[in-house]
């Protein structure tokens, strides 16, 4: 952003300038964590094999063919085939559509969601902020994994009913993370200078607030990244997911076993999809995470969660461990 | 003290009655008529106007919806929580039934989780950066990538080609038969162990490497107490508070997690009532579920909470 403001007042040179310090900070995050640069180059990868999903799968995933059932991996097809013939290395690339699309929509619309109500409960407060805490309280106290069936079963299992469902698992994390910020923002001078010049509410959250919880807020949508994808994954697994023939990770894998004898490839491949992407987002949300904000890391939870140390452990408190809260379906 | 125990214990009851309120809202508002839900669309039109009504009437699903969420609350409070709409047999049966397979499953796999996820950690700690804690924290890594249930089905799979083994699918209580009973139980277990495991290295590492910079740790050094005492006596205990907490956090992952789990292992649990009740549109059976889920997630984190006072001697609660 700044290298192309930058570009548009000054021509040629600051453009070249401007790029290179993204580039360098690049390089920066890759020396720094490498092992997160590694994940980010895999999640890359991921997300365009999905996009290309069309030119990168061999075969039409949904295409049956009755001669070639249950075929174990060989020269045409590297992953084997399905109970109908379906080619599987095809159904996990474009799986990985399905998957992808569904994580990253639920992870968008829950963090975003939740971020805004936690800009409005952090700087109004009050009993609109005491109403909201109850409420995200509640919404914590259910499973992930078993909230989003819940809801998945009562507004049907497509693909939008999916997207909201594991949407509204993530809202409470959002809501608190960010609402902690505007806590600390709205104490601060400059705010306190725009509520003395008259600015409304609305605008000092819009325009002082929200710049703000950018940085935490990619941070929480980071970091759930790989929650999403292993609750969809679950959800198709167990059968309230997204519905076939569209394939999907989780209902490959609950395909693999209607058969009598399960068969090997089936169950591998779609799995092994599944592990390696979260892997790759859980590397790549912990860089980012430590690069955008040491607040969130491992050491200031423990301060804030009460490492035994009195003061910070007499009011316990559940939220800040949330950074952790994975769901291991 | 005990002031403070009846408000946290006032408060959880408030939170729960919020969720119950939720479901209910969940469950009853969103979808159209639970009849054709339960009946499929086609079901539903072949019956006649009175047996409609009549079914409504017997599912208590006729009263207007206040009526039907106080007739629930006052179900849970008597016990009964109403009955399934396809078997006949009550939730209470289902889960008196099915639930002391999954809680084994969640006691031991937590269980797993500490047996692993201590030790681990205090290796870790005790030599940061060396060959075995880069190990230690890749594994960690890894396993929490994995998704439980698909580890899950890899391993009846490799039993049942390498071995020919497959654990019993039907319900085998611990008094009936121990051995039985474990063969069900120990999969789902381990699988979920090991994962809650991994979080618990990494904060038993985190929060040891932190402890064992303290003054006190140094003094203990100093007068010549032995390495092992040291970690262990003197820096361990107070590593250990947070690392209860994330137990306590984790568990609504276990909650979660073993639905799935026990899925991919065919165990008869619970967890397995749920998703059929879900897939079913089994309404009464899905709420009272959910709810129970829920219930406990609640109960532990505020015994999670209380602990504390318990086991750190410098907090007061007043």
């Amino acid at each position: 952003m700044r290298g192309w403001t930058r570009a548009s007042t000054m021509p040629e040179p600051a453009r070249a300038n401007g790029e290179r310090s993204v580039v360098r900070e690049l390089v920066a995050f890759a020396s720094r964590t490498p092992l997160s640069a590694a994940g980010a180059i895999v999640g890359l990868l991921i997300v365009a094999i999905a996009l290309g999903a069309n030119w990168v799968a061999p075969y039409d995933p949904l295409k049956t063919n009755f001669r070639l059932m249950n075929h174990a991996p060989d020269a045409h097809s590297w992953f084997g085939t399905d109970q109908v013939g379906r080619d599987t290395l095809s159904r996990v690339i474009h799986g990985a559509r399905t998957s992808l699309f569904v994580a990253f929509s639920a992870v968008l619309l829950g963090t975003t969601v939740g971020s805004l109500w936690g800009v409005a409960c952090g700087y109004l407060g009050g009993r609109f902020d005491l109403a909201s805490q109850r409420i995200m309280e509640i919404l914590q106290s259910f499973p992930d994994l078993i909230l989003a069936m819940a809801i998945s079963m009562a507004i049907g299992t497509g693909l939008p009913a999916v997207i909201v469902a594991i949407a509204i698992t993530r809202i409470p994390f959002g809501g608190r993370v960010i609402r902690s910020v505007a806590i600390t923002v709205r104490e601060m001078a400059y705010v306190e200078a725009g509520r003395a010049s008259g600015a409304s509410a609305f605008r000092i959250m819009r325009l002082h607030v929200l710049p703000q919880c950018v940085a935490p807020y990619l941070v929480l949508a980071s970091t759930h990244l790989g929650v999403a994808i292993v609750i969809e994954a679950a959800l198709g697994f167990l059968g309230v997911g997204v519905p076939p023939p569209t394939p999907t990770w989780g209902n490959m894998l609950a395909d693999s076993i209607t058969g009598l004898v399960p068969r090997w490839w089936l169950v591998l491949f779609p799995g092994l999809a599944i592990t390696i992407t979260v892997l790759a987002f859980n590397l790549l949300g912990d860089g980012i995470r430590d690069t955008l904000d040491p607040r969130l890391s491992p050491g200031f939870l423990r301060l804030v969660t009460g490492s035994g140390r009195g003061a910070a452990a007499a009011t316990p408190t559940r939220a800040p461990s949330l950074q952790e809260n994975r769901t291991g379906a | 003290m005990r002031k403070y125990l009846a408000r946290r214990a006032l408060f959880a009851l408030g939170t729960l009655l919020g969720v119950s309120l939720i479901i209910f809202v969940v469950l009853r508002i969103l979808p159209g008529d639970p009849l054709v839900a339960i009946l499929g669309v086609e079901g539903h039109a072949r019956m006649t106007k009175e047996d409609r009504v009549r079914i409504m009437h017997d599912l208590g699903l006729s009263d207007p919806l206040p009526l039907q969420y106080v007739h629930w609350l006052h179900d849970i409070a008597t016990g009964k929580l109403g009955k399934s709409f396809f078997r006949g047999d009550t939730v209470a049966d289902l889960i008196l039934h099915r639930g002391p397979i999954s809680a084994e499953i969640g006691i031991l796999a937590l269980i797993v989780s500490w047996l692993v996820g201590l030790p681990v950690g205090i290796v870790s700690a005790v030599k940061p950066n060396s060959s075995l804690d880069n190990i230690a924290r890749s594994l960690a890594i890894l396993f929490i990538a994995i998704p439980g249930f698909w580890l899950g089905m890899l391993i009846v799979l490799a039993l049942l080609f390498w071995f020919g083994y497959k654990a019993p699918l039907i319900i085998v209580h611990f008094w009936q038969s121990p051995w039985q009973n474990l063969q069900i139980v120990i999969g789902p277990a381990i699988v979920l162990g090991l994962a809650q495991g991994a979080y618990i290295a990494r904060m038993a590492r985190s929060c040891l490497l932190e402890v064992i910079r303290e003054d006190y740790v140094r003094t203990a050094r100093a007068k010549g107490v032995v390495e092992r005492r040291v970690v262990l006596g003197h820096a361990l205990p107070n590593a250990l508070l947070p690392v209860i907490t994330i137990s306590g956090v984790l568990l609504g992952f276990v909650l979660g997690g073993s639905v799935a789990v026990e899925q991919a292992f065919g165990v008869p649990g619970l967890g397995r009532a749920l998703v059929t009740a879900v897939i079913e549109r089994d309404i009464i059976v899905v709420q009272n579920l959910v709810l129970l889920y829920a219930a406990i997630f609640v109960v532990v984190n505020l015994l999670v909470d209380l602990s504390y006072a318990w086991l750190d001697p410098r907090i007061h609660y007043a």
